[in-house]
């Protein structure tokens, strides 16, 4: 039988090494994958890192990749540490690129016409959160349920708006809107896909959200909410109130994101299964893997843009399915979960 | 008219059938206290292991039965990262189905569009849902093994103390849960539509799980719900070439029926009915 015992301050290098150790088996495992559908784990990996960041072209798609991850990731990071487990960043993100959309296509071009887009982007994607921070902090109903719920009502929202109404006039039998006019368009680095502002937002997001938490008094009741809601009723903090800001906050940087997306890379909102690549779902390992500290998914980010990219990659040079960033995903998050209880606790062996 | 409305029964008691077992074994662990978020990928496991089985050996039977044993396998991972590493079970689920629908659109990917020249029939799956149902129902009611499994996820410390070993019901309630999924996988790939197709449980397994909810964990409502929820999607079916109303909204429909019956449920506080220590790990000792 194996036992458990708590171990209440481990060692910083203990912790750094179960982690280290679980990426190890993470790769094990998914090469066992690889190896069941018939190609070498040697193979995928060794293309996986000189397609990635061994070129420029490589990096340039991890970045890519990186910013919608960077602003979801940050502010799912804040609503996990307060104990909201939102894991409908993926409708939030596709909320908010219908609400930049609407800026695009309806208002007159102008100087103002990007920032006016982000802005109800972040107001969008944060109204999506809101229905569950509402059933949650009201009566009670268990976030995670409603969150993916409504990911799948957003995405059928998009289909229709890009099918219907929404439909561009010159595109013929495709599902996509008209493209968007230049003043709505965010510049990128070079000839690649980077569009930097968004980037910088996203550095902006991730360090603004950890000054909140940890330097301000709004952020102490978020912390105390997070760590014991019984508490937090205690001591006469808006529990409910502390809840519904979560929610808009991490539905709202999810918003931003889908804005980056259409104003930096499509130039148009199109099917939903294009506009995203499982960023809400990617970004919930970017900001797991954060541990409560938003700002530390500037390095968790590109991390998980690295294995976005790959996964491209894999689809490309071995024609795999797109489903390989599921297993990558899946397998990373059961081991790293997995290590947080190995790095909380001695393992023992018998009685 | 009649045979319209028998006609739509008919196709609600299959739309329903898959949805009825996910459900059957997400009661089941979840009345044992274990939540597992990873329906849905567990059933496209099963979908796959059944069709690839049955495919290479022509036999139903074995492919049924190696279904059960995949969801269950699955299950175990899930049990083993939350009961004994004391992991996030939300978490947990959550990689479980991003495993699950990876592994399976990975390693289907040669089985992909192929379709079952001999596909098995509907109604048996149909007819042991239901009969399981009952039987649960009687299980958990009137035996003391069924008893002893609410105890576990009512009040772990007082069946632990009356020697019941609340880890290893949990493990079997686990195994249970997954081993159903499983089998609603199967129903899909061998009989539903006898083909594989990547993402063919769409969205499937999530409806299950808050249909556990829905039914307040009592099986024989399980039946009355997935009914009804096999209904609507028959109407989704039905509707969509006759209405003007867009057919997203009827793809939408489950799905907000979801979050509204979510809702009222806990408006009107039925989640009174959910076993007490649900999703709340027990460690002799500790507290």
């Amino acid at each position: 039988m194996i036992r458990l015992e708590q171990e209440p301050r481990p060692r910083r290098a203990k912790v750094l090494g179960v982690y280290l150790g679980m990426g190890v088996v993470a790769f094990a495992l998914t090469g066992g994958v690889f190896a069941a559908y018939g190609v070498s784990p040697w193979e995928v990996y060794r293309a996986l890192l000189e397609g990635t960041l061994g070129e420029r072209q490589g990096l340039a798609e991890v970045l890519r990749r990186t910013l919608p991850l960077l602003l979801i990731g940050g502010g799912l990071t804040l609503a996990f540490r307060v104990g909201f487990f939102n894991i409908g960043a993926e409708g939030q993100l596709l909320m908010g690129a219908v609400g930049g959309t609407a800026v695009a296509l309806f208002l007159p071009p102008g100087a103002l016409s990007l920032p006016l887009m982000f802005l109800a982007g972040a107001v969008t994607g944060g109204l999506w959160a809101l229905p569950a921070a509402w059933l949650r902090s009201r009566v009670d109903v268990n976030e995670i349920l409603t969150t993916l719920m409504l990911n799948a009502v957003a995405s059928s929202f998009v289909l229709y708006l890009v099918s219907g109404p929404w439909r561009g006039e010159q595109v013929q039998g495709y599902t996509y809107t008209d493209a968007f006019p230049d003043a709505a368009s965010l510049p990128v680095l070079g000839e690649t896909l980077v569009h930097w502002p968004t980037g910088v937002l996203g550095v902006v997001v991730a360090l603004a959200l950890q000054v909140l938490l940890t330097r301000t008094s709004l952020g102490y009741a978020l912390r105390v909410v997070g760590a014991s809601p019984r508490a937090a009723r205690y001591a006469g903090l808006p529990t409910q109130r502390v809840v519904l800001l979560t929610g808009l906050l991490s539905g709202g940087a999810a918003g931003l994101a889908g804005v980056g997306e259409v104003a930096g890379i499509h130039h148009r909102l199109l099917d939903p299964t294009q506009l995203s690549l499982g960023y809400g779902f990617t970004a919930i390992i970017v900001a797991w893997l954060a541990r409560g500290h938003p700002a530390l998914v500037l390095l968790t980010a590109p991390l998980m843009g690295v294995i976005l990219a790959g996964g491209d990659l894999l689809k490309i040079s071995f024609n795999m399915p797109f489903r390989v960033i599921d297993v990558f995903s899946g397998v990373l998050l059961f081991c790293l979960i997995s290590g947080e209880a190995l790095a909380r606790y001695r393992v023992r062996w018998g009685r | 008219m009649i045979d319209e409305m028998l006609q739509a029964l008919l196709r609600a008691l299959s739309f329903g059938t898959p949805l009825l077992l996910a459900c059957l074994g997400t009661l089941v662990n979840e009345r044992a206290g274990v939540v597992n978020l990873g329906v849905e990928g567990m059933m496209a496991l099963g979908a796959l292991t059944a069709f690839s089985v049955a495919t290479e050996t022509e036999s139903l039977w074995l492919a049924v039965a190696l279904s059960l044993v995949a969801g269950a396998l699955a299950a175990l991972l899930h049990g083993f990262v939350t009961l004994t590493l004391r992991a996030n079970a939300y978490v947990s689920g959550l990689a479980l189905t991003m495993l699950g629908l990876g592994v399976s659109g990975l390693l289907g990917n040669r089985y992909e569009g192929a379709i079952l020249l001999e596909p098995a029939p509907e109604l048996p799956f149909t007819v042991a849902a239901g009969v399981l149902a009952v039987g649960l129902w009687a299980f958990l009611y009137a035996t003391r093994p069924g008893l002893v499994l609410r105890s576990v996820g009512e009040n772990p410390a007082a069946a632990d103390v009356l020697g019941v070993s609340v880890g290893g019901v949990r493990y079997l309630a686990v195994a249970f849960g997954g081993a159903l999924a499983g089998l609603a996988g199967a129903f899909l790939s061998l009989a539903y539509r006898p083909a594989w197709t990547d993402g063919m449980t769409a969205g499937l397994g999530w409806i299950a799980v808050a249909l556990v909810i829905f039914v307040g964990w009592s099986p024989l409502r399980a039946v009355l719900g997935s009914l009804f929820f096999g209904l609507l999607y028959y109407l989704q079916f039905r509707l969509q070439d006759q209405s003007r109303v867009p057919t997203e909204l009827f793809a939408a429909m489950p799905y907000l029926l979801v979050v509204g019956v979510l809702a009222l449920a806990g408006l009107r506080r039925t989640q009174g009915s959910a076993p007490a220590a649900l999703g709340k790990p027990y460690h002799r000792g500790e507290r």
